[in-house]
């Protein structure tokens, strides 16, 4: 059986792929994939924990992961959504032009 | 209970409704607003009826009824109002409502030319429930809430031309008049309130402030100079009808009090307002007549006795000079109201009501006739200019004739002679002093005298009012007083029918109450203090009797007689012609004219001391007052001109630098917002980074 430092390891490096994505992309949809791969990543770390530790037999980790999931797909649907209206408003996705919010 | 005991509240807030929807209607709404007026009055009569009906044929203790109700709670105290049914309650309230209606009626007539004519009802009816509700109250409060709200209703009515000056004037002397004696009524009230912890006269249990234990408190209760808290409450009530009803040192404001329209000086001198102060005296007459030990006559009482033979007197001699029609009314009633106080004082309840209620009827007459004659005379009110208006008046003059006949006292048939009798004789038997018998006795004669010189002076001979005319015609450089006399070219008129009616009831009313008020059958007096009345010629017969009825009906020929030869004989042919009794006693009359001076003697007195005070509270207040204040105002402005320097150069600049920093702060901080989420997200990334080596370095330790 593979040792948890091997899942923790995989996970770690699909989170640094994510973040790298979501900090070097600049068009809005690619983004939104490098965060959904660093959510992701965090779903395997619960899944690690969860068959590694001392009740495995109780569904928790199981459950929180679905949650987990459910929840962003439901963030993938808004921020689809609000990318599709900011590129109506500002006829660009790209996440630089957009700075309307400069304080 | 029975119904009408139940609903006697209704008698007064009928005609309040009145009031009040009146009070809410346009100017042109004439007919509605006298529709109503007179409506409500009408029914108001017909529940007088009822009640009249209910206190028939019961005797003593239970011929009283009464209702009272908890008015609201302060703590443990009570406050309860309630009202009354007894036949002092009922004869009034009948009186009123009836009297009241034919003078509404004939406001229609009166008043027809008037443009306030809404107003006018709208002040009648006000006045007419609060009269009637202060004859029904059970609380001396609500009796004195009552009180005043007539004399406020008699204010708006004396003052109802507000635009003449004199009215205007008139308006507020009676105010202020009624007012001195109302303090002391005040006072009264507040002191009998502290004596027994009640105001109700009568209640279910006995206490009320006019039964038995209550009245034995009071009597036992010594206070200063030796005089009971009973002798001293009855003096403060009476104060109270002193100035109510026009009694001697308050007597003032009555006679001026005809600035008014003239159904309002029926309506206050006849049915209503003068009649209140009386019947005050009336309702607390348990109070008045307790007798302290020591004093062989009940103190209160015995004021009332003076201050009223000594009115009777005054009145008829002022009266006797007077050349304004209603003028001399005016002090006829303050004479006959003093002979009611006189009867109420030596005789009790029955003498005094029992003239006031003929007395009603009768003065209503009269200053309804006069102001038929007024009208008639194109609101001349002069005697000397009128005369000979008995032709062209003939039922104004046959109604006025008998009102005239009984308010002198002319023997058998008119119910005026009979009540008076009633309080000669009552005088004549009373113990202390023959004094107000004699007073009295004059006062009958000049009563008869200065009515029959009335009489001559407006009907006998022939029309005086055209020489005013004439003289105008004299100055045709005058076309202002041309104008004025223009109207006196048409000869007088006699009143249309809406007028000349209630006339009509009145005198018959008038003739018709001697039925039930002579010595064979006494049923009006008897009833008002609740005992049967008995057919007993031996009354009538006894030789007391028929000697005194002899006497008055000598004195009041004598009157006539007197009054005949001097005005009768040779009636006056000009306007300006002096008087045939200023030709004999010019000093005399001179006296009489001017009212024996009283209110000079007010104006260089009390009234001018009243302005001295009053300057000096002015002086007071703008020397010194007004200095004080002027004082704090410049301390305060100094101190705020210091608070302004401090404010300008300290606490400003402060905050102004204060403010510069925190929006440099601002700036500083606004440049971490640059709106790119890439910045934002590499920011999330460091504090990532840092945070997980913080944990592995802690962790490690």
């Amino acid at each position: 059986m593979t040792p948890l430092s091997g899942y923790l390891l995989v996970s770690a490096l699909l989170f640094c792929i994510g973040l790298a994505g979501a900090l070097t992309r600049r068009n809005a949809i690619m983004v939104l994939i490098g965060i959904e791969l660093m959510l992701n990543a965090a779903n395997l770390n619960f899944i690690a924990f969860w068959r590694f530790s001392e009740h495995p037999e109780t569904q928790t980790g199981l459950m929180f992961a679905l949650f987990s999931i459910a929840i962003a797909a439901a963030e993938a649907a808004v921020g689809l959504a609000l990318i599709i209206t900011i590129y109506r408003h500002f006829r660009t996705a790209n996440v630089d032009k957009v700075e309307e919010m400069k304080g | 209970m029975s119904w009408i005991l139940q609903n006697l509240w209704l008698i007064p807030v009928l005609p309040l409704l009145a009031a009040g929807i009146s009070a809410l209607l346009k100017r042109p709404n004439r007919s509605l607003a006298a529709g109503l007026a007179i409506g409500s009055m009408g029914a108001s009569f017909l529940l007088s009826c009822m009640a009249f009906a209910e206190t028939l044929g019961k005797h003593g203790a239970a011929s009283r009824q009464f209702h009272n109700f908890d008015w609201f709670a302060l703590g443990d105290t009570v406050v309860r109002l309630g009202w009354v049914l007894d036949p002092l309650t009922a004869a009034m309230v009948v009186m009123i409502t009836f009297v009241g209606s034919l003078i509404f009626i004939f406001s229609v007539g009166y008043m027809s030319h008037d443009e306030n004519f809404t107003r006018f009802f709208c002040f009648l009816s006000l006045f007419a429930a609060a009269m009637l509700g202060l004859i029904i109250a059970n609380n001396l409060l609500l009796l004195f809430m009552c009180w005043e709200l007539v004399g406020l209703a008699s204010y708006l009515l004396i003052g109802f031309w507000f635009h003449k000056p004199s009215a205007a004037a008139a308006a507020k002397k009676a105010f202020i008049t009624t007012r001195i004696g109302d303090v002391f009524f005040f006072l009264g009230i507040v002191w009998l309130y502290s004596e027994t912890g009640t105001l109700l006269f009568y209640t279910e249990d006995h206490t009320g402030c006019l039964e038995q234990a209550a009245l034995a408190k009071m009597v036992a209760h010594t206070t200063i100079g030796g005089l009971a808290a009973s002798s001293a409450i009855g003096l403060l009530l009476f104060c109270g009808a002193i100035g109510k009803s026009g009694q001697l040192p308050l007597h003032v404001w009555l006679p001026d009090a005809m600035e008014g329209p003239t159904p309002v000086s029926a309506l206050i001198h006849a049915a209503t307002m003068v009649a209140a102060g009386v019947f005050l005296v009336a309702r607390v007459y348990p109070l008045m007549e307790l007798q302290q030990a020591g004093v062989s006559e009940p103190i209160p009482l015995t004021a009332v006795t003076w201050i009223g033979a000594l009115t009777a007197i005054f009145g008829a001699l002022v009266a006797v000079s007077q050349t304004d029609i209603k003028r001399i009314l005016a002090y006829s009633t303050v004479s006959q109201l003093g002979y009611m106080m006189m009867g109420l004082g030596i005789g009790g309840v029955a003498v005094g009501m029992f003239h006031l209620l003929t007395h009603a009827f009768f003065k209503a007459l009269l200053f309804l006739g006069s102001g038929s004659i007024i009208h008639g005379c194109h609101e001349e009110q002069d005697i000397r200019r009128m005369g000979g208006i008995k032709k062209y008046m003939p039922v104004t003059f046959a109604t006025y004739a008998i009102g005239m006949m009984a308010l002198s006292g002319v023997p058998l048939v008119f119910c005026g002679f009979w009540s008076k009798d009633e309080i000669l004789h009552a005088a004549w038997l009373y113990q202390p002093s023959k004094i107000p018998f004699f007073l009295g006795l004059g006062g009958a004669f000049l009563t008869a005298f200065y009515m029959t010189r009335q009489m001559c002076f407006v009907f006998a001979g022939k029309y005086r009012g055209h020489a005013r005319e004439s003289m105008a015609d004299s100055h045709d450089s005058h076309p202002a007083v041309h104008e004025a006399g223009h109207g006196h070219a048409h000869d007088p008129h006699e009143s249309p029918a809406v007028m000349t009616l209630p006339l009509q009831i009145l005198a018959a009313c008038t003739v018709l109450l001697t039925l039930v008020s002579t010595p064979l059958w006494p049923w009006l007096p008897e009833y008002l203090v609740a005992q049967a009345a008995h057919f007993d010629a031996a009354k009538l017969f006894n030789a007391g009797t028929l000697t005194l009825l002899v006497v008055s009906g000598v004195v009041v020929a004598g009157g006539i007689g007197l009054g005949w030869w001097f005005y009768g004989l040779l009636p006056a042919e000009k306007p300006d012609e002096t008087d045939p009794l200023e030709q004999q006693f010019p000093e005399q009359f001179a006296w009489s004219r001017g009212k024996f001076f009283v209110d000079e003697l007010y104006a260089a007195t009390f009234v001018k001391w009243n302005a001295r005070l009053g300057e000096l509270c002015h002086d007071l207040d703008r020397r010194v007052l007004d200095l004080l204040v002027s004082l704090v105002g410049w301390a305060t402005t100094g101190c705020a001109h210091v608070a302004k320097l401090f404010d300008e150069f300290v606490v400003n600049k402060l905050f102004d630098a204060g403010c510069t920093e925190v929006r440099r702060g601002a700036e500083a901080a606004s440049e971490l917002q640059s709106g790119q989420i890439h910045q934002y997200l590499r920011s999330i990334g460091l504090a990532l980074v840092l945070f997980v080596f913080i944990l592995a370095v802690g962790c490690n330790k």
